[in-house]
């Protein structure tokens, strides 16, 4: 599809020569100047595009060329206007001059034009006036002209509303609301003329105007919408497309602008008899009086509600279908906007957003559509006193578990949880519960939602659901692994033979294993932490290790677990903090075993045990007992290094007595001896030759654990003494089978020595070693030495000129 | 509204080297939001433009490392197809969507919908509140019309040489970034003016 001579062609554009440039430009002008502008120049036009596009950096094109270019914005070919106002596009913008040559030449603005004005707008003041021109040839309509000329007018008046609302005067909005009003709700009911041009051919022996039709083929007999049809179409059935194309928009960016000035008369005229829901078109002759915002949000009102009962017939196309789909979308995005404006609104709407609950609900291919729906029950339920448990209960309870692998659902979903998070934690507390579903989304396509998630996950962090939540994020590749297998069953019946996937497909598939896989599959929190036989799971799932899907999962959990600890700490009891330490060191063997995904793991549990104890040093000798075991097995040396040199570390800064009281010196010995044991053990000649060494890290973590522990209870100085002299007299002797690198050697010997010489003094090892709390949590501002230097740095950086 | 559409390559081919993305067509649309926002304020035309350029290349590469990632997620390798398979193509292309958040690289938060036909993407930007299931019935529309208007699935590069047409099919279908809600009546009239222009 991209050849080698697409990118020489890119390369060329970009690369062309100044004195060839300029020559390709006195042709192009040469061109212009002659009467009929042929293939030739079109194609010598669309060159030039390329050459200016094709950079990013601004070329400057002869004045001639430019002049002439201009003039073509009014040339009755298409084509020229097209290329014109392309090109145009990638210069500088449009002198005063120019603009001049335009509001004069060009009379009354045409597409290309007024895209051109938009793209070179510089100002406020600029945007402005491309509105007021637009306008104006809104309200003094044509009497000649082609009939499409005023489509384009709503598209650029709705971009500019993008960017900059005021542009849009008082007056301005006024007109619009009006002309809104005509388009959508009094647009013709019959059908055009069959010519393109949508002109009404008049001839003495024209045909009985025949009726619009619906999408079913009836005759329709409603005002005219987007979803009827008819042979060709008049000008206002054009314009009333483009009104409700831009309908949303408009009433949510206009309304909410000038909402200010009109909020005490429209709580006046809002008495609407809810009671009383007429046909859906019966104009009320009190709408003719009220003003025009307020007129449009009546229309508007009418507009969807018959849209909504319009698609509830069978389209004849496909593509209508489709397109029934998204005006159902459509139609409840703005009954919620218009009843957010007015809430008087609200007892009109409900009965009908409620039956189309009811009518959607069981049908999964309409979850997009029923995510609007959940918007609306979210902001105007509680008013309408209407059951919002069943909607919950399909968005987060049935949507995930069935719909996981559609990422427009799942785009959509997470953004409706996002942008109304607070709306949620508030009017439906079971979201948090919902947790293993939603991650489902994550499980399967990581790299596209992990965004939201990064947003979400705080929210999902309580108190009640912690434990589960790690547990889950943890196994969130088995999760992944699982939603593969579960779509591959489902999708083959019998297995393949020789295909990917076969053991951990028939594990899935058999009755015995089945409890693992359904426990990954629940939808709600509660039923569980975890499950015993967690291993069980990792051995069935090993070939999934490597499965990109299940890779690019494993990659995301890192940063989801750095937030979910970020948040634990501040929701968070000592008690349930002391259970994640727990379940830290429990998880650290038990994982998916993927490769680079257990070491990374391990680093963020270390970061946050480190994290963890540094907030509450009393967690320390409250779990002391499970800190112990773990750093008592020589094992865990080796297979988790990590870790256990940040359980070594813990063990050593935080088990004393300044830190919790309850710290005995039977605790400080019992630990001093368990790592004792593993730091003779590891340095033991008895290892075997070509075994692993272990990390010098850990051994001199070892070492200055036990020297801090030491200088706490002054019996045991003697024993790491002896230990750190022997270290000495072991290592003169040359190499040592535990460990390797000569450089390292040296620092675990020189920090040996270090330790022993303190150690030497007790008393001094203590103040070192244990220091009290007021040396390590130093209040700078208070201490005199070193306030002055502070105060003069504030000083230099205030002065300092930016 | 829709912010902007793009055409550019989306996997690793014979003419580019790794990890290049090449933006064969781009439209923005609306005014430069550089202009109207506080922080490049002091920035000329010039340099406003290649901002905008660089918004653009971000938003490609983001999508080409989407596609990447989704395609070797699903295990899927697009098969080679030739002209007059456009509908085939299209049927198997690989569809998605992703957030840019706000400032990263338009002011707000978009959502950009993304079609992978073998080797170029098709990416509509779109602002938060859009219609995305409309949205997505377009970008498929304004695929299938680029991919038979400018013969795509053959190795030509009438896609860089006849970008005008394009230019026209998305004044049509997309004027100025307005999504349409267009019937099938609607459509077929729009569709035959844009025929008719091809065929010039």
């Amino acid at each position: 599809m991209y050849s080698h001579a697409s990118e020489s062609l890119i390369k060329q554009a970009r690369e062309i020569q100044e004195p060839e440039l300029q020559k390709f430009y006195s042709r192009l002008v040469k061109l212009l100047q002659g009467k009929e502008l042929g293939h030739e120049t079109v194609d010598s036009l669309q060159r030039l595009h390329l050459i200016l596009s094709a950079t990013k950096y601004t070329r400057t094109l002869p004045s001639e060329l430019r002049t002439r270019l201009l003039s073509l914005l009014s040339s009755p070919v298409e084509q020229l206007q097209v290329l014109s106002s392309a090109v145009l596009r990638e210069m500088a913008p449009l002198s005063g001059e120019e603009l001049n040559y335009i509001q004069e030449n060009v009379g009354q603005l045409n597409s290309q034009t007024a895209a051109l004005l938009l793209s070179k707008a510089g100002t406020r003041a600029d945007l402005s006036s491309v509105c007021a021109q637009l306008l104006r040839s809104l309200d003094n309509r044509p009497s000649e002209g082609s009939a499409n000329s005023l489509m384009h007018v709503l598209p650029v008046l709705n971009s500019v509303l993008t960017h900059s609302p005021e542009c849009l005067t008082e007056d301005h909005m006024t007109l619009l609301n009006k002309k809104l009003v005509d388009w959508l709700r009094y647009a013709s009911i019959v059908q055009g003329g069959g010519a393109s041009s949508g002109r009404f051919f008049t001839g003495p022996r024209s045909r009985q105007p025949v009726p619009i039709a619906e999408l079913d083929g009836t005759v329709s007999g409603d005002f005219f919408t987007v979803l009827c049809v008819g042979q060709g179409f008049t000008e206002d059935q054009w314009m009333n497309v483009y009104s409700f194309s831009m309908l949303h928009h408009w009433l949510l960016t206009s309304h909410s602008a000038s909402n200010g000035n009109t909020t005490a008369e429209t709580d006046d005229r809002s008495e609407v008899d809810g009671s009383v829901v007429s046909m859906v078109s019966a104009t009320s002759s009190s709408s003719r009086l009220l003003p025009p915002k307020e007129r449009l949000r009546e229309k508007a009102f009418q507009y969807c509600q018959r849209l909504i009962e319009q698609s509830d017939r069978k389209a004849q196309k496909k593509t209508d279908t489709e397109l029934q789909k998204a005006c159902l979308v459509e139609a409840v995005c703005i009954l919620d906007c218009v009843c957010v404006e007015d809430a008087s609104l609200v007892f009109r709407t409900f009965p009908c957003i409620k039956a189309l609950f009811g009518r959607l609900s069981p049908d999964l291919s309409f979850a997009r559509v029923l995510l609007p729906i959940a918007q609306f029950y979210l902001n105007h339920g509680e008013m309408a006193a209407l059951d919002c448990e069943s909607v919950w209960k399909l968005v987060l309870g049935q949507f995930p578990a069935v719909l996981f692998n559609d990422p427009f659902l799942a785009h959509e979903l997470l953004r409706f949880l996002r942008l109304n998070l607070e709306k949620l934690q508030l009017r439906v507390p079971q979201y948090t519960h919902f947790f293993p579903n939603l991650l489902k989304f994550l499980a399967w396509d990581s790299p596209a939602v992990v965004d939201d998630f990064v947003d979400l996950l705080p929210s999902l962090v309580t108190p009640a659901t912690a434990v589960e939540l790690l547990h889950t994020l943890l196994d969130l590749p088995c999760l992944s692994a699982t939603l593969v297998l579960q779509l591959r069953s489902t999708c083959l019946p019998i297995s393949e033979p020789g295909g990917r996937g076969l053991l951990s497909l028939d594990a899935f598939r058999n009755p015995s294993f089945r409890g693992l896989f359904l426990f990954m599959l629940r939808a709600e929190a509660g039923s569980g932490d975890t499950i015993d036989r967690l291993s069980t799971l990792h051995d069935l799932l090993t070939e999934a290790a490597d499965w990109p899907r299940v890779v690019q999962c494993a990659q995301t959990i890192p940063v989801l677990l750095h937030i979910y600890f970020n948040t634990i700490v501040t929701v968070a009891d000592e008690k349930l903090l002391a259970h994640l330490i727990l379940v830290m060191l429990e998880r650290s063997c038990v994982l998916l075993n993927i490769p680079t995904y257990i070491k990374e793991i391990h680093r963020v549990f270390s970061c946050h045990l480190l994290r963890l104890c540094k907030l509450h040093p009393s967690l320390v000798v409250d779990q002391s007992h499970e800190l112990l075991e773990f750093a008592g097995i020589p094992g865990n040396v080796y297979s988790k290094e990590e870790i256990y040199t940040h359980v070594v570390w813990v063990l050593g800064e935080y088990l004393s007595v300044s830190c919790d009281s309850r710290c005995s010196v039977r605790l400080i010995t019992t630990c001093f001896e368990t790592l004792e044991a593993v730091l003779f053990e590891i340095t033991s000649s008895g290892s075997l030759p070509g075994a692993v060494c272990p990390a010098p890290r850990v051994i001199t973590t070892l070492m200055s654990a036990l020297a801090k522990l030491a200088s706490r209870s002054h019996d045991l100085i003697p024993r790491v003494s002896l230990f750190l002299s022997k270290l000495r007299t072991v290592t003169r002797g040359g190499s040592v089978p535990w460990c390797s690198d000569e450089e390292d050697l040296v620092a675990i010997v020189t920090r040996g020595e270090e330790l022993w010489s303190l150690l030497k003094a007790p008393g001094v090892a203590q103040s070192i070693l244990t220091p009290s709390p007021h040396i390590t949590t130093p209040q700078w501002h208070r201490d005199t030495n070193v306030a002055m230097p502070l105060q003069l740095r504030a000083l230099t950086s205030l002065t300092h000129s930016q | 509204m829709v912010r902007c559409f793009l055409i550019h390559t989306v996997c690793p081919i014979s003419a580019l080297s790794a990890g290049e993305c090449r933006v064969l067509y781009s439209r923005v649309f609306g005014p430069d939001e550089a202009v109207l926002s506080e922080e490049h304020r002091e920035l000329s035309p010039e340099e406003r433009r290649l901002l905008q350029k660089e918004k653009v290349a971000v938003v490609a590469r983001q999508v080409h490392s989407a596609v990447t990632l989704s395609r070797e997620a699903s295990g899927r390798q697009p098969v080679e197809m030739v002209p007059g398979e456009e509908a085939l193509a299209l049927q198997d292309a690989d569809s998605g969507v992703a957030r840019l958040r706000a400032g990263d690289p338009f002011d707000q938060e978009m959502s950009v919908l993304w079609l992978g036909v073998q080797s170029l993407g098709f990416t509509l930007v779109c602002e938060p509140h859009e219609n995305l299931l409309l949205a997505e019935g377009t970008l498929r529309n304004l695929t299938r019309h680029c991919l038979e208007h400018l013969h795509m699935l053959g190795s030509g590069s009438e896609v860089l040489l006849k970008s005008s047409r394009i230019d026209v099919l998305l004044s049509r279908l997309l004027p100025h970034g307005q999504l349409l809600f267009l019937n099938h009546r609607f459509a077929q009239s729009l569709e035959k003016e844009v025929a008719a222009y091809m065929a010039k």
